[in-house]
């Protein structure tokens, strides 16, 4: 079987309270996505639609968004893996072109999170884990990641200061992402100032500034087996390694708190079927949820040795012009995380990467690219490799 | 006549709000109204479990024992919640944690009458059963 190639990529603005309805946020970055390919719904043989379902009233978005984005009657799939459907999605339409069942395929994520309210919506994140045993203890996502913060201080040192230096980059690309939601400026000195929300604590140690933004958003990534792909497109961004992994749902059940198990495991594969290591990457984009998801990321991936993550960012290795640039488009933290949007966005900025096309946010001349993307604590780990 | 079927939906007495009510473990409940924290050991292969389960993944029996969780727990992390999700805004600021108990691992709230600045990594810790204020019924870390 051969080689298959992203065509096309697109993503909506990452919004709060979006205008319309899912099937027309799905419309803007299907769109995009179409426009940059350059072809005709005709020539899209499926379509695997991404998202976390309990925030819509929709059942079955698939066919839903089949029939409005034109591409009935080809059949379409509906995937979900929390926060990293549409990473899963890509890896399940990657099967489908290289067993050669389908030539074009649509992967496209969504998410609309601002129909309920904030605790609500951290409610539903909480039955993301486990609700028979977990979730009647009042748990929350950012309760979570911050165990592991805890937990990753206890053992290497790691303090507040250094998730805050990750926060801090995050809005420095933010605010040159015209799609990012969180367009302001952070600043390290906002972290210890009463006055600031981003110093408010949200679950000890973290506080307000170590948590992405919701949003609502939509994300589209078009993949063509290699005959289809050099006939379609001029600069096809290659899938070159894909990896993931699972763990157990409950706390109980897991080995590492100072790190995921799952990013390790997804690493592992993505670098071996890519035949390349962690010094060949040469722009990154991680799931930071969580300023320290950010910097277990560095260390689960190999960037850094366990518990020399916050090394990197002190030194400004992950910054744009540093060795190992990670999330030059704002991340989940500034520019926002639709939830099933969100992995299909982190490929999207790696494929723009890759062709030179990223413009105020181009890293220098890359030619391997990496997307890191989590769903839930840790439970699903999903990485791609993506070169030119 | 015929009989009025027996609904068993003791589950949903655990925790502040629960999300189950049927569980083939419900007796995990029954226990804590005891004043006991138990769980679950396969007889066929001795894996012991936390939380419970009705079925072991290593020999795939259905055959399991109750078995007291005593002793204490390290502590592994833990964190102060300062939101609460929807339900449980009442509680707050309360604590979730994990204690490793060598065989297994225990999640859970720490005791309200622990001040923050008194807990750290490391510490030892055992569970007790905890009445709520709504009558419903949970466990917490209390110092040994």
């Amino acid at each position: 079987m051969g080689k298959v190639a992203i065509i096309g990529v697109g993503q909506s603005a990452f919004v709060r309270g979006y205008p319309g309805s899912i099937r027309e946020l799905a419309f803007e970055g299907f769109k995009e996505a179409m426009q940059d390919a350059k072809i005709n719904t005709k020539d899209i043989d499926a379509s695997i639609i991404c998202s976390a379902p309990e925030y819509d009233k929709q059942r079955s978005p698939a066919g839903v968004f089949a029939e409005y984005l034109g591409l009935t009657p080809q059949p379409t799939f509906y995937v979900e893996t929390l926060c990293s459907s549409s990473s899963t999605g890509l890896k399940l339409a990657y099967a489908l072109v290289h067993s050669g069942l389908h030539d074009v395929v649509v992967v496209l994520g969504f998410q609309k999170m601002s129909e309920i309210s904030s605790a609500e919506s951290q409610e539903r994140m909480g039955r993301g884990a486990d609700i028979q045993w977990e979730s009647p203890f009042g748990t929350m996502m950012p309760a979570y990641y911050a165990m592991y913060a805890r937990a990753h201080m206890a053992k290497y040192g790691t303090t507040s200061d250094d998730l805050a230096l990750i926060r801090v980059k995050a809005a420095t690309y933010g605010r040159i992402n015209e799609k990012a939601v969180y367009r302001k400026p952070v600043t390290f000195e906002m972290f210890s100032d009463p006055e600031s929300p981003m110093s408010n604590p949200v679950s000890s140690p973290l506080r307000v500034g170590d948590c992405c933004a919701n949003a609502d958003g939509s994300s589209c990534v078009i993949i063509a087996g290699e005959e289809k792909a050099k006939a379609f497109c001029e600069k096809p961004v290659w899938i070159r390694g894909l990896g993931a992994a699972s763990t157990a749902v409950n706390m109980s059940g897991r080995d590492l708190f100072t790190g995921l198990t799952v990013a390790e495991h997804a690493s592992r594969q993505a670098y071996k079927m890519a035949g390349v290591t962690p010094k060949d990457i040469d722009v990154a984009e991680v799931h930071d949820c969580f300023t320290i998801a950010e910097m277990m990321a560095y260390e689960n991936l190999g960037f850094a040795k366990p518990g020399e993550g916050k090394e990197l960012i002190k030194s400004k290795e992950t910054y744009k012009e540093g060795s190992i640039p990670v999330n030059i488009d704002g991340g989940l933290l500034s520019k926002g995380h639709p939830i099933g949007a969100t992995g299909g966005s982190q490929i999207r900025t790696i494929v723009l990467q890759l062709r030179g096309e990223a413009g105020q946010m181009q890293v220098k001349d890359p030619e391997i690219g990496l997307v890191h993307n989590i769903g839930g604590v840790g439970l699903y780990g999903n990485v791609t490799i993506l070169g030119r | 006549m015929g009989q009025k079927r027996e609904i068993d939906d003791r589950f949903k007495k655990f925790g502040t709000v629960s999300f189950t009510s049927f569980s083939k473990v419900n007796d995990f409940v029954d226990y804590l109204e005891d004043g006991k924290i138990m769980t679950t050991r396969c007889k066929d292969c001795g894996l012991v479990f936390f939380p419970p389960r009705a079925d072991c993944y290593q020999c795939l029996s259905s055959n399991m024992e109750w078995v007291e969780i005593s002793g204490s727990g390290r502590l592994i992390s833990y964190s102060k919640l300062e939101y609460a999700p929807v339900g449980f805004g009442d509680d707050l600021p309360y604590s979730i944690a994990v204690l490793d108990y060598g065989d297994f691992k225990v999640f859970g709230r720490i005791a309200d009458n622990i001040p923050e600045s008194d807990i750290s990594v490391g510490m030892e810790f055992k569970t007790v059963v905890n009445h709520l204020p709504n009558g419903q019924l949970n466990y917490v870390f209390q110092k040994t």
